[in-house]
């Protein structure tokens, strides 16, 4: 499947083609620590056991602060 | 996966199981709440002052402040938002505008200072010239010049606490830190709250973050639609705190509560560490040229301003 992801810290946005099943694998394949970002969804926040469709759109929001 | 108390999807897993964005919100308020109860953060006749920078801790820790003080019958006309412009380009200037707008919604009175008007330089403009004799970091002068006008500009406005936005995260941090350095004089200070409890010269520093991991700060900002956009200073790779940083995300990733561990061990080791600096940590002088707080005759900041001045 085909999904959008913006990544807010780095201020970039990637189409990729995606084989897996959840946020969590996502993350994984992004090679992105959960600890450090939320995942958003239609405006929604969600965690990572959530199916990924095709064409979601999905934002990273940074958790830790630049400062 | 839905909440743990209903069947609402998650937005957040949390040590007891997961929570919607209503049980998110009453868990995160209530720990908040509780930790300013408990550590009798803020009492009925105290001056708040704020410390803010427009972030998300920041933004977070004045609305709950203000809520804290609704909630008590505490006279919200007691607190202030202080910030400090460090002059840094392309950074600071935009959480000030969210931070402005913040605190004209919530009719909060916002006082700005910069190094610029106080210091005579910008953050950029003195480091290099710090840095030349000294091979200070950024972050190493900045933090000094920051706590000095902190503390100065809080006494000034009457205020008999400054409460800070620092969360789980920013003090397992410094836990890790003082750890590492070896520096137990510091951490004696650390705590819910810091600083000296008794002091004509510093104004102490209380923090109603302390257990809220930094995630829950910014789940918290946004679930609340607080108006926080992602910066980056453009020193904070440089400093040793992001090295620290990194790894303790990375063991939070791999074991679930090892950050919260840390917080849970330093305050059942605090009364100890305290007990053992006692003295060297009760000493608080005045600085002979300022007549700010100083752990010695000259404080940091003036020695400072007199590297730059000759250059």
């Amino acid at each position: 499947m085909n999904i959008t992801v913006y990544n807010e810290r780095e201020k970039t946005t990637l189409q990729i083609e995606f084989n897996g099943k959840t946020v969590t694998d996502l993350l994984k394949e992004l090679k992105i620590n959960p600890e450090v970002f939320l995942v958003v969804r239609n405006n929604e926040v969600i965690i990572g056991d959530e199916t990924v469709h095709d064409n979601d759109v999905f934002e990273l929001l940074s958790v830790v602060s630049g400062g | 996966m839905d909440c743990f108390h209903c069947s609402k999807s998650a937005v957040i897993e949390v040590q007891h199981g997961a929570l919607c964005k209503t049980h998110f919100i009453n868990y995160f308020e209530e720990k908040v709440l509780k930790t300013i109860n408990k550590y009798r953060l803020i009492g009925r006749k105290d001056i708040l002052c704020v410390a803010t920078s427009g972030g998300k801790d920041s933004l977070t820790v004045l609305y709950l402040t203000k809520k804290y003080c609704e909630r008590n019958n505490i006279p919200t006309k007691n607190i202030r938002a202080l910030a400090i412009d460090e002059g840094i380009a392309e950074y600071r200037e935009k959480t000030i505008i969210d931070l402005q707008k913040f605190c004209s919604d919530h009719q909060i009175p916002l006082e700005i200072v910069s190094f610029e008007t106080e210091l005579g330089k910008t953050l950029d403009q003195a480091y290099p010239i710090i840095n030349k004799g000294t091979q200070k970091k950024p972050c190493n002068v900045c933090g000094v010049w920051r706590r000095y006008l902190l503390n100065k500009y809080a006494a000034k406005s009457g205020a008999t606490k400054v409460i800070t936005g620092h969360n789980l995260d920013d003090e397992a941090q410094v836990i890790m830190m003082n750890i590492f350095k070896a520096n137990t004089q510091l951490a004696g200070r650390m705590g819910p709250i810091s600083g000296i409890e008794e002091s004509e010269h510093f104004i102490q520093r209380v923090k109603p973050l302390y257990f809220c991991l930094e995630k829950e700060v910014r789940l918290y900002a946004l679930l609340k639609g607080f108006q926080v956009q992602f910066t980056e200073c453009p020193y904070s790779k440089e400093g040793f705190r992001h090295h620290v940083q990194e790894m303790l995300n990375d063991f939070e990733q791999k074991y679930k509560g090892t950050k919260q561990g840390i917080i849970n061990s330093f305050l059942a080791l605090l009364p100890n560490i305290r007990e053992q600096e006692k003295g060297r940590i009760d000493e608080i002088k005045q600085c002979s040229r300022c007549g700010e707080a100083a752990n010695k005759e000259v404080c940091n900041a003036c020695v400072m301003k007199e590297m730059i001045i000759n250059g």
